[in-house]
C-alpha cells in the first residue's frame, strides 16, 4: 500500500531549520527497511505557478492556489503493509523533521 | 417452541453472536462493508427462517455460515459488473469453517479495528456499537441525537477510510497494545458516561441503553484480556457506578446527590462484583492505572452504610494517588470535594477557586462552588454559582437538582 506523506510547516510558528542531517538519517533507515519510493522538499510556496486550461486558453497565474498559514513544506511517498506501519513511521518523522504529518493513502 | 421462545432464541443470538459473525466475515472477506451487509441478511433470514423451521442446534454457526453464503452472493453479484479481484475470494469458498473457538480473537480485532485511532473519537464510539455492540443505525443515531442519516453517514465514511487507508485488522503488537487497549477503554468510558449523564434538554437524564452496552462490551474485553488490571477498574468502575443508577434520580427526575442517595437501593450485586474487581487488583500488587483508582474510589463510598460511616481520608488519599497519574483540573475539582468532608469547606473552597482558568466552562466546578459557599451561608454568592451552574449543566436531572438548591437558599 503506497501512501502520500505530507510534511506540513507553519508561516506563523515554523520548525526548526537544522533538521536536514536527521532527515537524512531516517532517509537512509527508510530506504533500508525498504518502505522509501520517493522523498523531496519543496520550494517556497512563492515560487509555484497555477494552470487553468478548462476554459479553452491556457492561464497562468502567480503563487500557491490556495494561501494558507499551513502549508506542504515537502513529501514522501512509502510502501508499507498497512497504515498502522505508516503512522509509527510518520510518528518518527515528525519528530525527525520537527513538524506535523499528515498520512494519506493512494486511491 | 412457541413465538416467544422463538424471539427469545433470535435476541440472544443478536447479542451473543453478532460481533462473532461480524469478525469472522471480516477476516475472511477484509471488508467491513461487506460483513455488516451480510451479517445484518443472514439474521432477517433467522427471523424469517427460525419459527418454521425450529432454532438450529448451533446457532452462531448457522449464522456464521449463512452470512458467509450471503457474502459469496453479493460478490458474485459485482464479479458479474466485472470486477477481477473480488473473484480470488470467492475462490476461497471451499475453505472448512473455521472452529468457533478459534475466533474469539477475532471479535478482540474487530474491536481494536473499531476504536483505532485513526478515526475520530466520535466515529470509534459508533462503530463499535454498530459493529461489536450489534446496535442499529437508528438506535445509535437516537442514542448520540444525531439524525438517522448524519449516523449512517459517519458509520459509511469510516468504513470507507478503513479500507482505503488500510487500517489493519489485527490485534496490535505487544509494544504497542497498553496505548491501543487505553484508547478501547476511553471508548467505552465515554459511550457509558454519555448514557449515564445523558446531555440534551429533551432527553432522559440516564440512558440506560448506552450504560447497559458499555458494561457488556467492557466485560467482553475482559472475558479477552483477562490479566489486564486498567480492563478490570473500568469494569468495576461501571459496575459500581450503574449500581447507584436507580438511586440516583428522583421519582420527579431530579438528580439525588450521592449523600442524599437511599443506599438500600443500590444493586447489592453489582456492588458485591465492583468489590470483587477492586479487590483482586489490590491483590496483584501493581501500580494501579486510572480506572483502578476511580473504581477504588467508588469501592470506599459503596462501602459506607451511611455517608456518615464513609472513610473520606482514604478517598483524598487515592485522589491524590490519581493526581500523580492524571494532573487534570477535574480530579482536583473531585478531591476539593472530598477535602471538604474532611476539613470543611473553606479549605476546599479555596482549592477549587484555584480552578477558576480551566474550568469556568464546565458546569461541575460551578456546581462546587455553588455548594461549599452555601455550606459557609454566603447566600448571595452561593446563588451566583447555582446560576452559573444551572446556564452550562446540559444533563436535565441536574438542572432540577440545581435549581431547587438554589431557590432554597436564604
Amino acid at each position: 500500500m503506497q501512501y502520500l506523506v505530507s510534511v506540513i510547516d507553519d508561516k506563523v510558528n515554523p520548525g526548526s531549520t537544522d533538521r536536514q542531517p536527521a532527515i537524512s538519517e531516517f532517509n537512509d533507515r527508510l530506504i533500508a527497511d525498504g518502505y522509501w519510493v520517493f522523498a523531496g522538499g519543496l520550494a517556497d510556496t512563492e515560487s509555484a505557478t497555477v494552470i487553468d486550461n478548462r476554459g479553452g486558453q491556457a492561464v497562468f497565474s502567480d503563487g500557491p492556489f490556495v494561501e494558507s498559514k499551513e502549508y506542504l513544506a515537502g513529501v514522501w511517498v512509502w510502501e508499507t503493509p498497512d497504515l498502522d506501519v505508516a503512522l509509527k513511521l510518520a510518528a518518527e518523522a515528525s519528530k525527525v523533521c520537527d513538524r506535523k504529518i499528515e498520512v494519506r493513502p493512494f486511491g | 417452541m412457541s413465538g416467544i421462545d422463538i424471539q427469545e432464541a433470535i435476541t440472544a443470538a443478536h447479542r451473543d453472536e453478532w460481533a462473532r459473525v461480524i469478525a469472522s466475515l471480516t477476516k475472511r472477506f477484509g471488508d467491513l462493508d461487506i460483513a455488516e451487509e451480510a451479517a445484518a441478511e443472514a439474521f432477517a433470514t433467522a427471523v424469517e427462517k427460525w419459527p418454521a423451521d425450529g432454532v438450529p442446534p448451533n446457532p452462531g454457526g448457522w449464522l456464521t455460515t449463512t452470512a458467509n453464503r450471503k457474502a459469496i452472493d453479493r460478490l458474485r453479484r459485482e464479479n458479474k459488473r466485472d470486477d477481477k479481484h473480488k473473484e480470488a475470494l470467492v475462490l476461497t469458498d471451499d475453505d472448512p469453517p473455521e472452529p468457533l473457538g478459534a475466533i474469539e480473537d477475532e471479535r478482540l480485532r474487530l474491536i481494536f479495528t473499531c476504536c483505532h485511532p485513526a478515526l475520530a473519537m466520535e466515529t470509534r464510539m459508533a462503530l463499535t456499537l454498530r459493529m461489536v455492540g450489534g446496535l442499529t443505525v437508528p438506535e445509535i443515531a437516537r442514542a448520540f441525537l444525531v439524525q438517522e442519516t448524519a449516523m449512517g453517514q459517519r458509520i459509511t465514511r469510516a468504513k470507507a477510510k478503513i479500507k482505503a487507508a488500510r487500517i489493519p485488522y489485527r490485534v496490535p503488537a505487544a509494544e504497542d497494545l497498553p496505548a491501543r487497549v487505553s484508547g478501547v477503554l476511553a471508548v467505552l468510558f465515554l459511550v457509558f458516561n454519555e448514557g449515564y449523564l445523558a446531555t440534551g434538554a429533551d432527553t432522559d437524564p440516564v440512558r440506560h441503553e448506552l450504560t447497559a452496552e458499555a458494561i457488556r462490551l467492557t466485560r467482553l474485553i475482559r472475558a479477552l484480556l483477562p490479566e489486564d488490571g486498567e480492563v478490570a477498574g473500568l469494569l468495576a468502575l461501571m459496575l459500581l457506578t450503574e449500581a447507584r443508577r436507580t438511586a440516583r434520580i428522583s421519582a420527579s427526575g431530579e438528580l439525588i446527590t450521592l449523600g442524599e442517595q437511599d443506599r438500600g437501593a443500590w444493586d447489592a450485586a453489582l456492588i458485591a462484583e465492583g468489590h470483587r474487581l477492586v479487590r483482586e487488583r489490590l491483590a496483584a500488587r501493581v501500580a494501579p492505572g486510572r480506572y483502578q483508582i476511580l473504581a477504588a474510589i467508588n469501592a470506599v463510598h459503596t462501602s459506607a452504610r451511611d455517608v456518615r460511616d464513609t472513610d473520606w481520608s482514604q478517598i483524598v488519599a487515592l485522589y491524590d494517588q490519581l493526581s500523580r497519574l492524571d494532573s487534570s483540573a477535574i480530579v482536583v475539582l473531585n478531591r476539593a470535594i472530598a477535602v471538604a468532608e474532611l476539613d470543611g469547606p473553606e479549605v476546599a473552597l479555596a482549592d477549587v477557586d484555584r480552578l477558576e482558568d480551566k474550568l469556568a466552562g464546565y458546569h461541575a466546578y460551578h456546581a462546587a462552588r455553588a455548594d461549599l459557599l452555601r455550606r459557609q451561608g454566603r447566600s448571595e454568592e452561593a446563588r451566583a454559582a447555582y446560576d452559573k451552574a444551572i446556564e452550562l449543566a446540559g444533563n436535565t436531572a441536574e438542572t432540577a437538582y440545581l435549581t431547587r438548591r438554589r431557590d432554597q437558599l436564604r
